[in-house]
């Protein structure tokens, strides 16, 4: 029987990797995801976990040790977030180019400067060019259920790709909740042992990996990421009934809340989501015909399910704990970037709010509202909307 | 020099790399840098002058890559395919029987 237990999204993650037995985990401490590693290391030590533990010098050289591992033929698993993220940046590339399926949690936490440790997703948005899958977990059940699902879905022939999935720092990090340990005998059931057929060492067929790809080549090596990614799509899919079948709960690459005849959705990610789905109930039960949406799976993009979502509604707000200098949110360049050719599309406003752990309010999120209304009666007035800026100091 | 020793080598590393691209451009094949021709980096070839050369084995024990191989009779053969052009050789020989030129292209 499945036991529950209360527990922080980091050690919901350290579960997760423990129920996937990962055969070498290499980390690097950083807030606010110390506690993964901490927890891991504990398992290790305990018996409970049958790995190698590989105390590195930076987070350059635990993804690098992940990706020596992971070449070597074993499931692998690390945990990071912000600047750490940023240190792993170039390998995270070569961890998608050598298509090593490494899982990593990540703890949504800004980027310096000013160093600060509290949550946005600045960090694994500013990795969503390296050809990682990348999940992003509303509670603390979903922090474990997605790294379990993540490697489903790496290790799949068809994608063979690694991912990463983040869950916002402190407000799921550190806060309690009760989360439902699934048994080890039907975690071993649905994962399977790891036995790659493409990346692995054995003296018997010497390989060489990482190796110089000429400009003959180079370019063919990117395109299989893109198709890689593209068979994710259908894989995550296949993943998701899987896990319902088998743990009981339901996964979307999009979860929509309440959209059918909403004429303003609140489309956003991670525990935000949970925020803004009370904030509907509150808005409907003042009458106002309003939905929300949740981006569970922001790599691969869901383009096609964004285009189900567009045609339900007048209005799609895109609200993000992101930046992508002089564009804007990363998150509404891709949701535009998926409607650009569709016919009818509805206005879609992108809203920059929460970042740096500033709390996000209903307050906030009436103000977004009232946008999306005189949005939709008088026209869009500006290209990014930034809420809960301190204006009086700026 | 008649033949590539690495002909064989070649051909079957052109044939198995032709068709398909590998996950992760993983290389199964061991040696197969073969065909990586790395003398085409050349800016300077060395000449070889038979009537000084005393058979001291120095430029084949020197040489880097390696691209000089021995005949029959322990003169040195040079590999044109992969020699980048260094000039240890012409350095290392005490006879000077090894002369560094300008590769005419």
């Amino acid at each position: 029987m499945p036991i529950k237990k209360v527990m922080k999204a980091n050690e919901a993650a350290a579960w997760a990797a423990k129920l996937a037995k990962p055969k070498v985990i290499a980390a690097f401490p950083i807030t606010p995801s110390t506690l993964v590693p901490e927890k891991i290391s504990e398992f290790v030590a305990d018996g409970e976990l049958d790995a190698e533990f590989i105390k590195v010098e930076s987070e350059h050289s635990a993804i690098s040790a992940c990706v020596g591992a992971s070449a070597a033929g074993v499931r692998v698993f690390t945990a990071t977030a912000s600047q750490g993220l940023a240190l792993m940046h170039e390998i995270l590339f070569i961890a998608a180019g050598m298509r090593l399926p490494i899982v990593i949690a990540i703890g949504n936490r800004s980027l310096s400067a000013p160093i600060n440790i509290w949550n946005d997703w600045q960090d694994s948005i500013s990795e969503r060019d390296t050809g990682w899958i990348q999940f992003y977990a509303e509670n603390n059940q979903e922090a474990l259920d997605l790294i379990i699902a993540a490697y489903k879905v790496a290790e799949d022939e068809r994608v063979l790709l690694p991912a990463m999935v983040g869950f916002d720092a402190f407000i799921l990090t550190h806060t309690v909740e009760p989360v439902e340990i699934p048994d080890q005998e039907v975690v071993d059931r649905f994962l399977g042992e790891y036995v790659p057929k493409h990346a692995y060492l054995d003296p018997k067929r010497p390989v060489t990996q990482g190796a110089l790809g000429f400009p003959a080549h180079y370019m063919e090596t990117r395109y299989k990421v893109w198709e890689a990614m593209e068979n994710a799509r259908e894989v995550i899919k296949e993943v998701f009934d899987e896990f319902e079948k088998t743990f009981g709960r339901r996964y979307h690459i999009i979860e929509e809340y309440k959209t059918d005849d909403a004429e303003i959705v609140l489309v956003t990610m991670g525990s935000l989501a949970g925020t803004v789905k009370e904030f509907v109930d509150k808005k409907r039960a003042e009458g106002v015909k309003i939905g929300a949406a949740k981006i569970t799976v922001y790599r691969p993009f869901p383009i096609e399910e964004i285009r189900a979502l567009a045609k339900k509604t007048k209005v799609l707000a895109l609200l993000e704990k992101d930046i992508s200098f002089s564009v804007g949110g990363a998150v509404f360049a891709d949701t535009s970037r998926a409607l650009i050719n569709e016919k009818e599309k509805p206005i879609i406003l992108d809203f920059i709010l929460g970042l740096g752990g500033r709390d996000v309010t209903f307050e906030n999120l009436e103000e977004v509202v009232d946008i999306a209304k005189k949005a939709l009666e008088e026209g869009v007035e500006e290209e990014v909307y930034w809420i809960g800026l301190r204006k009086e100091i700026l | 020099m008649a033949e590539s020793p690495f002909k064989a080598d070649i051909e079957r590393v052109e044939k198995e790399y032709s068709e398909k691209m590998t996950p992760g451009a993983i290389v199964y094949l061991p040696g197969s840098s073969v065909v990586n021709k790395t003398g085409s980096w050349r800016v300077f070839m060395p000449e070889f002058h038979k009537d000084k050369c005393v058979r001291c084995y120095l430029c084949y024990i020197y040489c880097p890559e390696p691209a000089i191989y021995l005949d029959e009779e322990n003169y040195p053969i040079f590999d044109y395919d992969y020699c980048k052009g260094c000039g240890v050789c012409a350095n290392e020989c005490p006879t000077k029987a090894i002369v560094m030129v300008r590769e005419k292209k």
